[in-house]
């Protein structure tokens, strides 16, 4: 069970390194929400997978709620982080921000 | 891009109004209460998840307020009572899940590659393109939207009413991909092949 | 296992101060708004594991979902109010 828990946590770990690093890497603001949006929804949702199957080692009605409520968080991140990626690309839009492409650099 | 929506928003609402005030009474009683019973079914769970007592002071206060939240915001939670209503579209929705799930472990892995790739910048060829969607109501195409947004390389920045998206798209590879599959299982899900 | 989820702890805050250098250098308002997008997604799992840390993570679940939820309203309404202005190119 702890190996699970432990090599889920490590893949989470190395989803948010890559949202972190693209965050610094990419070229432009648009590029740049790719990994911010996919990469840390898919690290969070590894991350406290892992915690509420930690959680579940001593089995009762406390942890079981906990576990719930971890999955309940899983689930608003999983609706909340496209809608906010899709507002932040709607303000860069109407802003007037052009996308990076090859041919200008 | 602003004036046009707000234009086309203006047009829609009062069309829509009209179609369905005379649609609900005439044989949308049952489905209206099922709608009714979905929303009370969900806040209900969500209730006694927070909550987490169980004695039966705390659920007839549960009870009481999810009753009166879901007589408020009846067209709140699920606008047109055809969603909600059939219990089919909930099981193939559910069912969709488990692949949304494989898809995004795979945008993960893609996005991740290139953002470690040394020679990144001659990979990505970030672009800006149109595509004309088929699918009709408001919760297929909202999740269509969120689905693009999460899966490999592309992001959705604007969604007109009668399905076409714009979306922003990181390289060659996600750009191909992405009409296909994704629109035929989400059309299956919710009934409209 | 208490050390493995101080090691992640800590981790996760050597990201997050990755991520500030977008949120306070960025060229644009919206590159800020990203980075304080990614921190406040990485706070919420690092909520969870000061919980399991502590042994208390019936109370700080809560706490981490409120400040889920926080964190998309904020981001959403930044977004919402920087939207009406033009020039965002330069600052």
């Amino acid at each position: 069970m702890d190996v699970i828990v432990v090599f889920l946590i490590i893949c989470g770990l190395i989803f948010f390194t890559g949202g972190a690093v693209g965050i610094l890497r990419f070229p432009d603001f648009y590029s740049r929400l790719h990994p911010a949006g996919k990469l840390d929804t898919g690290g969070a949702l590894l991350i406290m997978v892992a915690l509420a199957l930690f959680n579940l080692h001593h089995f009762s009605l406390s942890t079981l709620l906990t576990g719930f409520k971890i999955i309940l968080i899983v689930v608003f991140v999983f609706l909340s982080s496209p809608t906010a990626i899709h507002g932040i690309v709607d303000a860069g839009v109407r802003a007037g921000l052009g996308p990076w492409t090859k041919k200008n650099d | 891009m602003k004036a046009q929506a707000q234009g086309k928003a203006i047009h829609h609402e009062p069309a829509r109004e009209s179609d369905s005030r005379p649609v609900v009474p005439s044989h949308g009683t049952a489905r209206s209460l099922l709608s009714y019973a979905m929303a009370f079914f969900i806040l209900f769970c969500l209730w006694v998840i927070l909550s987490g007592k169980f004695d039966l002071f705390h659920l007839s206060l549960g009870v009481i307020s999810c009753l009166m939240v879901t007589l408020f915001s009846k067209d709140l939670l699920f606008p047109e009572p055809r969603t909600a209503g059939s219990f089919a579209i909930w099981i193939r929705f559910i069912r969709y899940i488990p692949w949304l799930l494989y898809q995004i472990f795979m945008a993960n892995l893609h996005v991740l590659y290139l953002v470690f790739h040394p020679k990144m910048m001659d990979l990505i060829d970030p672009q800006i393109f149109r595509l004309q969607s088929s699918l009709k109501g408001d919760l297929a195409l909202v999740t269509f939207a969120n689905s693009i947004t999460l899966t490999p390389g592309t992001i959705t920045v604007y969604v007109s009413i009668d399905g076409t998206f714009t979306v922003h798209a990181l390289d060659k590879q996600s750009r191909e991909g992405l009409p296909g599959e994704m629109e035929r299982r989400i059309a299956k899900a919710f009934g409209e092949e | 296992m208490d050390t493995f989820f101080l090691g992640c702890g800590l981790y996760l805050s050597f990201l997050m101060v990755l991520s500030l250098y977008r949120a306070v250098f960025g060229p644009t308002v919206l590159d800020r708004l990203i980075g304080v997008n990614a921190i406040g997604s990485k706070t919420a799992v690092l909520l969870i594991l000061i919980g399991l840390i502590y042994h208390r993570v019936d109370m700080f679940v809560d706490i981490a979902l409120a400040y889920a939820m926080l964190n998309f309203i904020a981001v959403l309404a930044a977004s919402r109010y920087f939207q009406k202005r033009k020039g965002l190119f330069g600052e």
